[in-house]
């Protein structure tokens, strides 16, 4: 399967993948703790827009409740650890079973009655919406107040129990962002992504051929919230705390998104280039204000904001589409 | 091959199909004609398993497969080119042939179908990887009649092929469904264009307000005075 993805890729593409891989494996030996946590950040919205991605970009689903699956996968993972004293390796399948579950019955509502469109959104909104009320007044996952993780346990710096330091998670969310690379594009190539993308293009004529269209939506809400779900593990145990009010937002889907809109929907390395344009400008930003001296707890959205104008003016179908004609590599491809 | 008994088909309260039958023998090239809204694409969907019928059976080799989901229906071997080609646009021709294959029935030859297809309509050899959306009419109409083969199909639905084709475009068209007729591939026609649809078929049937009030051979339609009147202008 990799061989064959390795042989689609080309040269050129395959030099340049490698070198990029090359620089990130050793950056942690040379790049100070700031750039460090930067770069996590990068992987990490790269890996959720991956995930973001397989509904949108290959199936054609909009969703902007994307926080629910990795706010359940944070809130599960996380849970289990403090209240039960579950490691985050065992209970990360229970994290992608949870996503996976409720992303069952999001897709079966929407699907099974014919949710299109911006209303299939609206349902999405709903349920993050839903577990964000849910989860505030949860006392057993510490409602409002919010669910702390031990800094460190008996164990000291574990990896098992995914506690270490920033360059342990670096190097996780590095491996998490290249692991749902090597995925998406295997899937992109699979019989199912076919589907996904003739379905995208036009359920109707996908039907015509003999795409069970139910079957296709449906499946790419689960590997769309399982992927999400270990995304959020991560981030529980990377942060060691969780609020209802942050990690089911509104704002956090929509911040889920942006980098495969910015990078380029649908296509692989879309989500990857979008994360590395978006987070290290919105962190630069931050950190520009702040020195500044300014307390404006909006700049964020505002530049969020601006960039998704600038795209949709410069380059409507995102950055990594626009570059791949610049740079003459075929359009079939990646 | 195909028989259809007594279908009725609603949407809503409104009656699509009331009582259709007709026989498609192996082989053979059955035209349908009506005026719009007749009912001819609704039976089409029917068949092909998008609309499900009120009452009334639809027979394949013997079996009855009325109400059967598309992707069962489509694996059976009933083909369809929908109304206004819907090629999928931003996908390559390539990808657009692949997705036809897609049906269980036709994973083993795909390369061997796709070979088929392309000697068929070189001008989507020239154009393999270019975008389905950047093709003219006539070459996404032929695309998605290729499409459709990739499935490997026995009989094939043709719903208006030459709808807003150029004339000559349409010339090649109607004759590339004769050559595959030739080849032993059945097909239902439904055509706007009566006349050269009446020529090509070995059977037609006239669909009025949901109901079939003629049928017979396509000469002897082309020779009835209440179809040259209605559908010809003479």
């Amino acid at each position: 399967m990799i061989a064959t993805l390795l042989k689609a890729t080309p040269p050129r593409a395959r030099v340049l993948l490698a070198l990029l891989l090359c620089v990130l494996l050793v950056a942690p030996a040379f790049a100070d703790r700031y750039v460090v946590s930067v770069l996590v950040l990068v992987f990490w919205f790269a890996y959720v827009g991956q995930a973001w991605n397989v509904m949108m970009g290959f199936a054609g689903l909009l969703s902007l409740g994307h926080a629910l699956y990795v706010g359940l996968g944070a809130y599960v993972s996380a849970a289990l650890f403090v209240r039960l004293g579950i490691g985050p390796w065992a209970g990360l399948p229970v994290a992608i079973l949870a996503s996976v579950a409720v992303g069952a019955a999001v897709g079966w509502l929407g699907f099974r009655f014919r949710i299109e469109g911006v209303y299939f959104a609206l349902l999405t909104i709903a349920f993050a919406e839903v577990a964000r009320i849910g989860f505030d007044h949860l006392a057993w996952t510490g409602g409002a107040a919010g669910l702390f993780l031990p800094v460190s346990t008996g164990g000291g710096g574990a990896w098992w129990n995914l506690r270490g330091g920033p360059v342990f998670f670096y190097y996780l969310a590095l491996a998490l962002a290249c692991i749902a690379f090597v995925l998406c594009a295997a899937l992109r190539h699979s019989p199912l992504g076919y589907r996904w993308l003739a379905v995208r293009e036009d359920p109707e004529a996908a039907r015509a051929l003999g795409v069970n269209v139910f079957r296709a939506r449906m499946a790419a809400v689960l590997v769309s919230a399982a992927l999400a779900s270990v995304g959020g593990v991560f981030y529980a145990f990377y942060y060691n705390n969780l609020f209802p009010s942050q990690t089911f937002d509104v704002a956090r889907s929509i911040e889920i998104i942006l980098a495969p809109i910015v990078g380029g929907l649908g296509t692989l390395f879309g989500p990857i280039l979008g994360a590395f344009i978006l987070t290290p400008l919105g962190e630069l930003l931050i950190a520009l204000t702040e020195k500044a001296g300014l307390n404006a707890p909006g700049t964020k959205a505002v530049f969020y904001g601006l960039c998704l104008i600038v795209i949709i003016t410069l380059a409507p179908n995102g950055v990594w589409p626009a570059l791949k004609k610049r740079l003459g590599i075929p359009q079939e491809e990646a | 091959m195909l028989r259809i008994e007594e279908l009725d088909l609603f949407y809503g309260d409104a009656q699509a199909l009331d009582c259709v039958g007709l026989e498609v023998p192996e082989g053979a090239i059955v035209a349908i004609v009506g005026a719009n809204g007749a009912g001819k694409t609704s039976l089409i969907r029917a068949v092909g398993g998008m609309l499900r019928p009120a009452r009334g059976r639809i027979l394949w080799r013997g079996r009855d497969i009325a109400g059967l989901p598309s992707h069962t229906v489509c694996n059976l071997g009933i083909g369809q080119v929908a109304e206004g080609r819907q090629v999928f646009p931003s996908l390559s021709v390539r990808e657009n042939l692949l997705m036809g294959s897609m049906l269980p029935r036709a994973r083993a030859g795909r390369a061997a179908m796709l070979e088929r297809v392309l000697a068929l309509f070189p001008r989507l050899a020239e154009r393999a990887a270019q975008a389905a959306g950047t093709l003219s009419g006539g070459e996404q109409q032929m695309l998605a009649i290729g499409r459709c083969l990739m499935g490997q199909p026995e009989l094939v639905m043709f719903d208006e092929p030459s709808l807003g084709l150029a004339p000559a475009m349409v010339q090649t068209v109607l004759a590339a469904v004769a050559d595959l007729n030739r080849e032993g591939l059945t097909c239902v026609l439904v055509e706007q264009n009566v006349a050269v649809s009446l020529r090509l078929a070995s059977r037609a049937y006239v669909l009025e307000n949901g109901r079939v009030t003629l049928s017979g051979t396509g000469v002897e339609l082309l020779a009835d005075d209440r179809v040259r009147q209605a559908y010809l202008g003479l």
